[in-house]
């Protein structure tokens, strides 16, 4: 044999050139590419730290002018426009995701930091699947048990993160057009080139002028955009403590809001469970986007008995991730978002050392350059430690153990948020009893962070109100006499709670 | 990995068991309690795992270390109702020169044979380093008695074979008879000699991952040298999921007692494309330390001629057609 002692997977990166990566991209308003009002922004690839592309912002004034394109689009020909007619645009921009999917999870990846196995395995195909989900709802409004005819709201303003650029715009703009709404929606500032790559699919579909408007800039435009006296809904997901301000921004204004959240998910262990399996859920759950997923399972919940073995496992495991070059086709973790938020988790790792916490990391090497960090757990991090409360939104995992299932669902239950948790048993009775109560919108049995758009998903608490996904997300952007949404009344039976 | 196909004494030749292990198999009870204690498999789970470590990009030099390794783990295998003297002959051949034109590609681990050709194929490798390894134990079925397994055993060991290939009797396992597998397992070994044991699962047969992880425990302890996959007769055969559980199986037998035993998934590996997929898997399931011919094997023919198609492909930079590698 020839081989030294480790078999070394030679590098297997994508093809940055699929990518089409543009030197400036420009906000989508009425139907074009338009100069934006506001000063350009550099969008940084997370990967290297270096500059990706300039894209051109937007000034209040774009608002207004979008907010106007959005209303006479919704008035003159989306509201009015078959639901069988507009299912046919939403399939079509479908598959036009579908077919520019390896460019799209190109240009994800550069933009955004996470790898190229996780935009091309999941961000652009459940992109697609959510506009072929819905494109299928919109001529059947009358059968969500909403009324015979349910109406749409209006003019929706959206506001997404930079977690998930590509499939948060799907998330957003899927339902609020399936509902016969129209979208003025505001990327994040470091992740704007995925939505607008999907502008051009969108005006390649013919969608008409107005129906969906793009646009760029930083938190001032959103702020603008929410508060915009033409919007009739406001959707937002993001940090709890913005989500917090729109509320009061919002108040009394009698805009539909839905909010979605930070999180601090639970995954619980108990001793009967698939150890194995359990262990590849609790990686999943944390280190699936680097853990920068509003409902990742960043606090694991291990049963005593079995504590010591399985975060033995566990570390062993997480010492296989490959962290690395987010375009490697064999990178398992990426890059984080941006140096702002590397230094957020920074700072709350430093908490967690000084607040006694006994931090293990894996012995990764990481590369020169681009922000990245090592796979971390907290063993033993006590509920009133910093890293136990607060959402890091990063590849961080606590770790506490529990004796009883009812000290774990206390445990569980104990944050401010309720967006997800995990449970894993091999006895169903349990697993049920578990999901009962736990007070999360989203509670996987033996798996974490599936996604399906036929599934409503949301939070309790500080993690936000309103669903969005299946039938309980279209009633957010209907007219409904009753509220129906944080599983109220009729939406109980969908199978969202 | 190591120059491991001519190395063959390995530490793990003193088998003791920890205490707490021997009492698991005093009886048939404690064997059961023990066997029914271990972690359950999540169906789910396992194959997404399966399914995710199976889209690894295997390029360039990690891709013909990768073929390299793979042909040398390969037990080149016949297991037909006609084989003959001349086929087995020219298997021999083709396992100690897989590709004369480039005579440095590796030789393969092993020829498996039926226990009548276990002459024949003694007397072509020898001096090869070429193991031959024989099936036995009313192969494929099991379905003999004691004596008739332990007589067929002791004849291709006398002949010279170097590993037996054993079956266990899935009608058995099936039934809960844990004591009655384990002993018989126990049984072959001792009647094996110097030869390594490989205990056929018939992972097809038992159906389901907790059982595939019950009898590769049940086989450990019995002091299987490898647990296999299939006998190639029964469909399915050697999946990757099934290959996950086994890995993970030697990978925490390794940990309770300090022994690395060996795996050896066999039937419908066909491609150098399903040999990477299993290699990344003992790589990041089991461990760098099982990429050695030594602990990890291929029971297959066909994938051979692949690999060394392949090979050519890496060094030379185009395809060859498969008529320019020899048919069985």
């Amino acid at each position: 044999m020839s081989l030294s002692d480790l078999w070394e997977y030679a590098p297997a990166p994508e093809s940055a050139a699929v990518g089409a990566i543009k030197d400036r991209y420009l906000p989508f308003i009425d139907g074009t590419f338009v100069e934006g009002g506001g000063p350009d922004l550099v969008s940084i690839n997370p990967g290297t730290a270096e500059p990706l592309a300039e894209v051109s912002t937007v000034s209040a004034a774009d608002v207004d002018t979008a907010v106007a394109a959005a209303r006479r689009a919704y008035t003159r020909v989306w509201s009015r426009m078959s639901g069988a007619e507009r299912g046919k645009y939403l399939f079509r921009i479908a598959r036009g995701i579908a077919e520019r999917a390896r460019e799209l999870a190109v240009v994800e990846t550069l933009d955004n930091g996470k790898p190229i196995k996780e935009t091309r395995d999941f961000d652009v195909p459940t992109a697609a699947q959510h506009f072929f989900y819905h494109a299928g709802w919109a001529d059947k409004l009358g059968h969500l048990g909403l009324g015979p005819a349910p109406a749409p709201l209006g003019v929706a303003g959206q506001v997404i993160p930079w977690n998930f650029p590509l499939l948060m715009a799907a998330w957003k703009i899927a339902p609020a057009l399936a509902a016969g709404n129209t979208v003025v929606i505001k990327p994040a500032e470091t992740t704007p080139l995925s939505i607008l790559v999907l502008a051009q699919i969108i005006a390649d579909a013919d969608l008409p002028p107005g129906v969906v408007n793009i646009l760029t800039g930083a938190g001032d435009i959103g702020s603008t955009l929410v508060n915009h006296p033409g919007i009739d809904k406001v959707a937002f997901t993001g940090s709890t403590a913005v989500g917090r301000h729109i509320q009061h921004d919002l108040a009394g204004t009698g805009r539909k809001l839905t909010l979605e959240l930070g999180g601090k998910g639970a995954n619980i262990v108990f001793d009967d469970a698939a150890q194995d399996q359990a262990v590849e859920g609790i990686v999943n759950g944390i280190f699936f986007n680097a853990g920068q997923v509003c409902c990742a399972g960043s606090r694991l919940l291990v049963q005593e008995s079995i504590a010591e073995e399985f975060l033995t496992r566990l570390k062993n495991r997480v010492e296989t991730l490959r962290v690395g070059d987010p375009m490697d086709k064999n990178t398992d973790v990426g890059a984080i978002n941006s140096a702002a938020q590397l230094a957020r988790i920074n700072t709350l790792l430093e908490a967690g050392r000084e607040e006694g916490a006994e931090i293990w990391e894996s012995s990764c090497a990481l590369p020169s350059q681009g922000y990245f960090l090592r796979p971390t757990i907290f063993t033993e991090a006590t509920a009133s430690m910093r890293v136990s409360r607060e959402e890091i939104f990063g590849p961080v995992l606590t770790t506490v153990t529990f004796r009883t299932p009812d000290e774990a669902v206390a445990k569980a239950n104990n944050s401010p948020y309720g967006l997800s948790a995990g449970v894993w048993t091999e006895k169903g009775s349990r697993a049920m009893a578990m999901a009962a109560a736990l007070r999360a919108g989203v509670i996987w049995d033996n798996t974490f962070n599936k996604f399906d758009p036929a599934a409503g998903f949301g939070g309790y608490k500080e993690s936000g109100f309103g669903r969005e996904g299946g039938p309980s997300g279209l009633a957010a952007y209907l007219d409904t006499d009753d509220e129906p949404v944080v599983g109220g009344g009729l939406l109980s039976h969908t199978g969202v709670l | 990995m190591s120059s491991a196909v001519t190395k063959d004494e390995r530490p793990d030749t003193l088998r003791l068991l920890p205490p707490h292990l021997n009492d698991v198999t005093v009886d048939e009870s404690s064997l059961r309690r023990f066997l029914h204690g271990l972690p359950g498999v999540d169906p789910v789970g396992v194959e997404e795992r399966a399914a995710g470590l199976a889209t690894r990009s295997i390029k360039k030099a990690a891709k013909l270390a990768a073929i390299d390794l793979a042909i040398s783990m390969v037990d080149l295998t016949t297991l037909e109702g006609s084989d003959t003297v001349g086929k087995v002959r020219n298997l021999a051949r083709k396992a100690m020169l897989p590709d004369p034109e480039r005579p440095e590609t590796p030789r393969t681990a092993a020829v498996c044979v039926y226990p009548d050709l276990v002459p024949t194929a003694v007397q072509e490798l020898a001096g090869s380093g070429v193991k031959v390894a024989s099936v036995a134990t009313a192969f494929p079925s099991g379905r003999s008695s004691l004596e008739v397994k332990l007589a067929e055993t002791r004849m291709v060991v006398e002949a010279g074979a170097d590993e037996v290939d054993m079956v266990i009797d899935r009608g058995a396992f099936l039934a809960g008879r844990y004591g009655f597998v384990f002993d018989q397992i126990q049984a072959v070994k001792a009647a094996c000699g110097p030869a390594r044991l490989k205990v056929i699962l018939e992972t097809g047969e038992l159906a389901t991952y907790d059982n595939v992880r019950r009898a590769s425990w049940l086989a450990l302890l019995a002091g299987a040298d490898f647990i296999k996959t299939s006998t190639g007769k029964i469909n399915p055969a050697a999946t990757l999921p099934v290959t996950h559980v086994m890995l993970q199986a030697v990978k925490d037998w390794y940990a309770e007692t300090g022994q690395q035993r060996s795996v050896k998934p066999a039937g419908g590996i066909r491609t150098t494309k399903d040999a990477i997929k299993y290699l990344v898997a003992v790589n990041e399931v089991a461990g760098p330390q099982w990429l050695d011919p030594y602990y990890f094997r291929f029971g297959a023919s066909s994938v051979l001629n692949d690999l060394v198609m392949q090979r050519r492909t890496q060094l030379e930079g185009h395809y060859w057609g498969p008529d320019y590698v020899t048919v069985d």
